[in-house]
């Protein structure tokens, strides 16, 4: 090919579909004779169920079926654990995964209590006020510091207590690293929860075809492979029965990765039930309590440092909020446990957590999925100890980063895909210098921010570090076709929420094989189209996915070089692949389609040499021995309203390095998006609960998405250290825009009010918090 | 129970007898099969079901299908003249990468339509105003308000 695809701005071969709305999403899927589900679940967070009574249900039009736990007869049954506890040493782990429909006792606000059947939504959620639940209110575990109390009521009562796990890990010698130091910081953290809010809710439409004995299951999921695989299972049917299709989904962010969901659970066998398709649409209200939570932990951590800032050590001991069933083992807390250690040499490392059930909705990994606490913890650590040496907190990360010569670097402990912690590779510092040069940092501190300090503003400035763990295994494969009319089939594993597979995959492939992008079809999510794969999550499609398009497309090449040789009667090492033709090189006349060698290939009548395989087609997969380690710096001037307490982002600044580029394009989008949803989390989302384990905020009226009034247009650069565990040296992108957003809002809060030594240890803040912390501060400096 | 409303939706009238309940963006998805118009929050926030009645941006999750009796309505399907004839505004968002999902995308779209046809050159500060209706949980906004940008001068430079 002439011009390489691979790294430039090429727009979306999805995008055309997206905008005249003929993209299928799974709402969109309409199918006749279908039946429409809704699900009565629980006002209370902790109850006793003495009984429901369904008949008012039952006798409602339309009604077709309703059922409760004791319907479910062997089907009714904990789900899986999805994935099974760290192999490390020091390690507790109690299971409790979700139910489809609760039994004897609710755990969580939201929890499905019973499942209606009926000719439209509309009449399904007529009759759930037919439904009557006798309960017996519990106490509810909310507050995570208490979950742990002698005297707290139990979310499992079976258990005897609220732990979820606890695991410690260590590197080197804490012990010796606190004796040896000049200073000593110790702090309190905490970090609280948040929700996804993915635009498109979840849904489900299931349908069995009693002739065909054939399932076919249209989800909002991130894994349809792994939903194929456990449906099966579970209802006793061959993989070979069931088909899964994750279509267009409407942003994922990671909880539409979990599994199982009750509802996907319950519609798979009810279609089987009742012989007609049904259909479950997850309204917002729903969204809220029935899918997936992250983000609540508190941190109790030290840092032991030298004199000149020199990080000897640190130590953190957290709690983490699991909520009411941990389907999804340690990801997330083991990725906040990893990911503090961040861009840094830290010689001894402590950490040991306990994560906890409480009445509250299931946490499951979130964008970032964990890897926000450990940064902020870690930032926090370093801009207080920066301050107490007198140091200037960018040197302070400067002197402390691990230098280009020291990777691969080995960080002694297990990560969340249980290989060893190891950075494959990074180059830190002019990531830094970038982000500074950008940002304006030197003017800014040495003359800006004194002058309108002077005039009364409060400005700060903020400047992160950050590492992130992308792209891990195992595998993910990819099947490339070339068709008879020269055109290029394509079909992998993992589904797509947004994040352009069919354009990023595309460009891999076309350099192979020497066609436009746009004539290359990819399909996503469809379990009949490929059939292995493990899911999109952990920022590694374009890494685990992508590699397998390059290995496939490789392969195809090959294939077509061969054939080719011999049409043309030309050697291969003369040949180019041009335009969807394959020519000897200068030579334009002497050449032959993709599309007559495709036919060629897949000859009707005839023999053929033994061994010969059909097609222009190849499969393979690819499988990294680790994760690749993206990493970036993240810059920001904010100024704070005095009068509201808002804040205005005066200038945002990305440096990143997620190794080489596909489509530059793509990754903006995926910072910028990311940064908006950091954002978000810093200063506006948070999901409040009551005592009694109540959301009082379960709409998008009160909790609060940024807006376009609150994003700022972000400065981006990148940085590119080719990760050396794949051929084309990718790192993943998806989740780096969120991960240092809280600690970059807490430097450029205190800095804004250093006068008053301010000190933020909190995230999600939002104009009220920081009124109150401000308000705390300066009666403090007052005394 | 049921009433007969005449809706006229993309130029093409319907018929149809429907509840009083029936919400305007369930009449368009699940009635007559237009679901290029998506729901998102159900109570008028998100924007994404966001329609024209009567040239006007409206919620169709926030007004009943027997409130567009005998009115004109324009969703995502009537903007463009099929795939290769895309509107000005889709080419906007197409070009400067203004979607990612792009399930929020059809509600933006049509929110633009009457923006643009008033205010053909609208300031980046106006923009990101008339977007702050719209939640887009991917993009950070900023693709998008370089595609209404973009989409302001190709509707300038539409010929007629």
């Amino acid at each position: 090919m002439s011009t390489r695809q691979f790294g430039q701005p090429i727009k979306r071969n999805e995008d055309p579909r997206l905008l005249t709305g003929r993209a299928l999403f799974t709402d969109d899927v309409q199918l006749a004779g279908m039946l429409h589900v809704a699900f009565l679940r629980s006002d209370l967070a902790h109850a006793r169920i003495r009984s429901i009574d369904v008949d008012g249900a039952r006798q409602s039009p339309g009604v077709a079926a309703v059922y409760t736990a004791d319907d479910l007869g062997d089907y009714w049954q904990p789900g899986p654990l999805l994935v099974p506890p760290l192999p490390v040493e020091q390690i507790e782990f109690y299971q409790r995964t979700q139910v489809p429909l609760a039994k004897e006792k609710v755990c969580h606000a939201g929890e499905a209590v019973a499942m209606v059947v009926a000719e439209s939504r509309y009449l399904a959620e007529d009759a759930l006020d037919g439904i009557f639940v006798d309960y017996e209110p519990l106490d509810a575990v909310v507050d995570l510091g208490s979950a742990l109390a002698e005297d707290a009521p139990l979310v499992h009562d079976d258990l005897g207590h609220n732990i979820n796990a606890r695991v410690t890990q260590a590197k080197g010698n804490w012990v010796q690293a606190e004796a040896d130091a000049d200073l000593i910081i110790r702090r309190r953290f905490s970090y609280d929860r948040g929700t996804a809010a993915a635009m498109e809710n979840r849904g489900i439409v299931a349908n069995w075809e009693e002739k065909s004995q054939h399932l076919t299951i249209w989800d909002t999921t991130q894994a349809p492979i792994a939903i194929r695989n456990g449906l099966a299972a579970m209802l006793g049917l061959s993989e070979h029965q069931v088909r899964v299709i994750a279509p267009f989904i409407g942003g994922g962010f990671g909880p539409k990765i979990m599994m199982f969901y009750p509802e996907e659970v319950l519609l798979a066998w009810a279609t089987m039930q009742l012989g007609r398709p049904l259909k479950w649409i997850e309204d917002r209200e729903e969204n809220f309590y029935a899918t997936t939570q992250e983000r609540g932990q508190v941190h109790d951590a030290r840092i032991a440092l030298k004199e000149d800032g020199t990080v000897l050590g640190v130590k953190d001991v957290f709690l983490h909020d699991a909520g009411a069933y941990a389907p999804y083992g340690l990801t997330v807390p083991v990725s906040s446990q990893c990911t503090l250690l961040g861009p840094y040499v830290v010689p001894n490392y402590h950490s040991e957590f306990t994560s906890v059930f409480t009445n509250k909705p299931i946490v499951t990994p979130y964008r970032g999925a964990g890897r926000q606490h450990g940064v902020f913890v870690m930032e926090r650590l370093l801009d207080i100890a920066a301050k107490e040496l007198a140091i200037d907190p960018i040197e302070i990360r400067r002197k402390n980063y691990i230098q280009p010569e020291q990777f691969p670097y080995a960080n002694d402990i297990v990560f969340q895909d249980f290989t060893q912690l190891i950075y494959d590779s990074g180059n830190y510092e002019p990531a830094l210098d970038r982000a500074l040069d950008l940002v304006g940092y030197e003017a800014f501190v040495r003359e800006e921010q004194p002058k309108r300090r002077a005039a009364g503003e409060r400005v700060g400035i903020g400047v992160v570090s950050y590492v992130e763990g992308t792209g891990i295994g195992p595998y993910e494969g990819a099947r490339v076709t070339v068709e008879s009319s020269g055109k290029i089939s394509v079909a992998t594993g993992i589904g797509t929420q947004g994040q352009g597979h069919y354009t990023s995959f595309a460009q891999v492939i076309a350099d192979q094989i020497g066609v436009k992008v746009s004539d290359i079809h990819i399909v996503t999510g469809d379990t009949d189209l490929f059939y292995w794969g493990a899911g999109t999550f952990a920022s590694r499609g374009a890494v685990v996915a992508g590699n397998a398009m390059h290995a496939a497309a490789s392969k195809v090449r090959e294939k077509i070089l061969k054939v080719a040789g011999e049409k043309l009667e030309a050697a291969e090492e003369d040949l180019e692949l041009i335009e969807g033709r394959v020519q000897v090189k200068g030579v334009p006349q002497t050449s032959i389609s993709l599309g007559q060698l495709a036919v060629g290939a897949n000859p009707m009548r005839g023999g053929v040499k033994p061994g010969t395989e059909p097609g222009l087609e190849a499969t393979e997969y690819f499988g990294p021995e680790r994760g690749a380690t993206a990493s970036g710096v993240h810059a920001v001037i904010l100024r704070v309203d005095p009068d509201t307490f808002n804040l205005e982002i005066e200038k945002y600044v990305v440096v990143h390095d997620c190794g080489k580029v596909i489509n530059p394009l793509i990754l903006d989008g995926q910072i910028q998006g990311g940064v908006a949803q950091g954002i978000g989390n810093a200063f506006y989302e948070q999901l409040h609960f009551d005592e009694n384990g109540a959301l009082l905020n379960a709409s998008l009226m009160d909790y609060l998405l940024p807006t376009a009034l609150d994003v700022p247009n972000i400065v981006s650069d990148h940085v590119v250290t080719p990760s050396p565990l794949n051929p084309l040296g990718v790192k993943g992108a998806g989740e780096a825009g969120a991960i240092p957003v809280g600690a970059l809002f807490a430097q450029a809060i205190d800095s804004a009010f250093g006068d008053i030594g301010l000190e933020v240890r909190e995230i999600p803040l939002s104009p009220n918090r920081l009124f109150e912390l401000v308000t705390e501060a300066s009666a403090r400096e007052m005394v | 129970m049921e009433q007969t409303i005449s809706v006229s939706v993309n130029g093409r009238p319907y018929e149809r007898s429907v509840e009083p309940r029936l919400l305007l963006s369930d009449f368009l998805r699940h009635d007559i099969g237009l679901s290029g118009t998506h729901v998102g929050c159900e109570h008028g926030v998100c924007g994404a079901c966001t329609v024209l009645v009567d040239s006007a941006a409206v919620r169709s999750c926030l007004m009943f299908a027997v409130q567009a009796n005998g009115r004109e309505v324009t969703t995502v399907e009537g903007l463009d003249g099929g795939q290769e004839d895309l509107h000005p505004i889709q080419h906007g968002f197409w070009e400067k990468h203004g979607l990612q999902c792009g399930f929020c995308t059809p509600g933006i779209l049509m929110t633009l339509v009457p923006f643009l046809e008033e205010n053909p050159d609208p300031s980046e500060a106006e923009i990101r105003e008339i977007l702050s209706g719209n939640i887009c949980r991917c993009t950070g906004y900023q693709k998008i308000v370089e595609a209404v940008q973009l989409s302001a001068i190709l509707l300038q430079e539409k010929p007629g």
